[in-house]
């Protein structure tokens, strides 16, 4: 199988977002693999070991991103391409959409093309059904568990996760299939896959090097951030004899404050 | 002069963090408490190739070099003392000394598994009635034909009850020119007929360790047993701490660490006076110092470690590393509880768990006071390496990390 995982850079999930000169900024945060591809590349990897195949692994980023797919070469990818183009550097979903989808077409006969459920940074979890709609394939968004692949058939059945329980869905292939954190545990990489990842030339491609060289710009724009301002918060303590004095108490309160 | 870590280095250092967060540091208070090792701890870091992290892929490791080594050892104690212990012991004190000195043979049945974490080495050096005195060592090592024979006590030997396999210390000359010259080393099975093993309980930390005895009744070795050369034994035991207490130096980093980000958070949360006690100076005052030691520490043991890459002695610079980071690893603990108030005296937070941790690695592999009397030595010019018939080798990526032997 050809198998495809998308990954971002994001900061680490311990950083802060502040505002900086109207711009949100997370400071000095050390830049991770964003922790829900983690899950996306363990699932590719599971796939590519009971199916065989490769794992190629794609990123839209700056320069610093290589080293989010450095970590999902050492987990065991086969292969890392990083797009990087300066008309790409504001990116909203539909951008990076785009240029996803259009990667994919150029690396041919991929059969699946695996997702994290969101990036933490962002937070907004449509960039791999905007890939499956740009590529007009099945869009497999929230999935906990793959319960049935077949390479030969072409077909896959999911188990998505929603918060009325589980809904198994079945489609073609090829797919996209973004999952969340219930369908596996990701490995560690190993120190023989650090050791390779290090030494790894990661391939660049631009804008024309997938034939995106037209005009592409962003529907999203953020022209101006800025903090909430703090509440004055002030506690209070309703006190009483017993449990239904209190509560009755907390009623009217509650009543009073226009809050019930 | 380059202070960076490689892509490599961090890719490891991360690796190590994120099995030693999500995996031990959960539970290891429980672990604590219960003065036992979680059973999975040394499986896992088989597993993971922690065990065999700067060995040469040849002979069954992962091919990293001693900076890496050291990395880990830093993540492996800001979450417990007891994780490095495993690496001092088995990696430090057996595996690199079988590295050093071992045959072709001895590498082959006792370093691969080894390396490879199938099996488990610690080092059995001291005694009941010795430690610093290593020249005073009292197990013997008599030759009976092929073979040798060996009785004695072995105490305070990490992973005593764990491990498989154990670099001990004997005496095979009895009427030696110099007190040195009356030691041998071997590498023994420790299931081995007439070896017993048991730990010792109610120490002061290391608690989620293992820390025991060996005790050798006529326990018959085949004579290639013997590493090195009869006679050798104490070169060999010294330099097996010199990898051993890299390990320590570089741990003991990792705990001032610990203390330094637990004294943080705690500051910037607790309130006295009316505002974060972080903003009182006297607090500030003991988190400058965590802060600093941490990176002497970091720099002693970085230095240390790119020493042994370019394949150098560094007796000397471990020594320091080790002494320096041990001695301020305790103050910071001690600091860190100071920092805590009330809360650091008690279980509910770990630094009371870092302090009880930190008091040993002041006594082991070597204690602080023998230390300073290494260090006088080569400050005064009356201690000079000199050149050993076997040198530990410097680190080569590729004679590290090919395939071929």
């Amino acid at each position: 199988m050809n198998i495809i995982v998308c990954v971002k850079q994001t900061p680490d999930t311990a950083a802060t977002l502040a505002v900086v000169d109207g711009k949100a900024s997370w400071g000095n945060a050390p830049l991770v693999l964003n922790p829900w591809d983690e899950y996306a590349v363990e699932q590719a990897l599971v796939t590519k070991e009971a199916e065989g195949g490769q794992v190629t692994a794609l990123c839209l980023g700056p320069e610093t991103a290589e080293e989010a797919l450095k970590q999902a070469l050492a987990m065991g990818c086969d292969e890392a391409v990083l797009i990087q183009d300066p008309a790409f550097e504001s990116a909203d979903s539909l951008v990076a959409s785009r240029v996803l989808a259009a990667a994919i077409k150029k690396l041919e006969s991929v059969d699946l093309a695996f997702f994290g459920k969101a990036a933490v940074d962002t937070d907004l979890g449509v960039t791999g059904p905007q890939v499956a709609r740009r590529l007009g394939w099945p869009s497999l968004n929230l999935v906990a568990a793959i319960s049935e692949l077949d390479a030969t058939a072409k077909t896959i059945t999911v188990e998505r996760l929603l918060e009325e329980g589980r809904q198994v869905v079945s489609g073609p292939l090829p797919a996209v299939v973004s999952v969340v954190k219930e369908i596996n545990e990701p490995r560690y990489p190993s120190f023989m896959g650090i050791r390779k990842a290090s030494k790894a030339e990661i391939p660049r491609w631009s804008a024309a090097d997938i034939g995106l060289d037209g005009e592409i710009h962003p529907a999203l724009t953020w022209p101006e951030i800025l903090v909430p301002e703090k509440g004055g918060d002030e506690v209070e303590f309703i006190e009483g004899g017993d449990p239904a004095e209190i509560a009755g108490k907390l009623a009217d309160r509650l009543i009073e404050e226009k809050v019930i | 002069m380059d202070f960076g870590l490689t892509a490599e280095h961090e890719m490891a250092q991360k690796m190590v963090r994120d099995f030693a967060q999500k995996e031990v540091a959960p539970s290891i208070r429980e672990w604590d408490q219960k003065q036992e090792m979680a059973p999975e701890i040394l499986p896992r870091m088989a597993e993971l190739g922690i065990l065999g992290i700067c060995l040469p892929v040849r002979y069954g490791g992962q091919g990293m070099d001693f900076i890496s080594l050291g990395l880990a050892c830093e993540e492996l104690e800001a979450v417990d003392s007891t994780l490095r212990v495993i690496m001092s012991v088995h990696v430090g004190l057996s595996a690199l000394t079988l590295l050093q000195w071992g045959t072709d043979a001895q590498k082959e049945q006792f370093l691969i598994p080894l390396a490879k974490g199938e099996k488990i080495g610690c080092g059995a050096f001291t005694e009941p009635g010795m430690g610093s005195d290593v020249a005073n060592i009292q197990t013997t090592a008599k030759k009976d034909g092929s073979d040798y024979v060996l009785n004695g006590e072995k105490m305070w030997i990490s992973l005593a009850s764990k491990a498989d396999y154990a670099l001990l210390t004997a005496r095979t000359d009895f009427e030696p020119e110099r007190p040195s010259d009356a030691l041998s080393s071997f590498v023994i099975d420790l299931k081995s007929k007439g070896v017993t093993t048991g730990d010792i309980k109610g120490k002061l930390g290391v608690r989620a360790g293992s820390t025991g005895w060996i005790s050798l009744q006529d326990v018959r070795v085949p004579s290639d047993s013997l590493v090195g050369e009869e006679g050798e034994g104490f070169k060999i035991t010294m330099s097996g701490f010199d990898s051993g207490r890299y390990t320590v130096a570089a741990g003991a980093t990792g705990l001032i660490r610990a203390c330094l980000e637990a004294s943080v958070a705690y500051a910037n949360e607790r309130k006295a006076f009316g505002r974060s006690i972080a903003d009182h100076q006297l607090v500030q005052a003991k988190i400058a110092q965590m802060a600093q030691d941490y990176e002497i520490g970091k720099l002693l043991y970085f230095k240390a470690g790119w020493q042994k890459n370019a394949g150098e002695r560094n007796t000397f610079e471990t020594s320091m590393a080790k002494q320096f980071a041990t001695n301020a690893s305790f103050n910071a603990a001690s600091e860190a509880i100071a920092v805590h108030g009330g809360y650091g005296y008690s279980d509910e937070y770990p630094v009371e768990r870092y302090l009880r941790n930190s008091r040993g690695a002041m006594i082991y592999e070597g204690t602080n006071e023998i230390h300073s009397l290494i260090q006088a030595g080569y400050a005064l010019g009356t201690r000079k390496d000199r050149p050993l018939r076997l040198e530990m080798p410097g680190y080569d990526a590729n004679f590290w990390q090919s395939e071929q032997s």
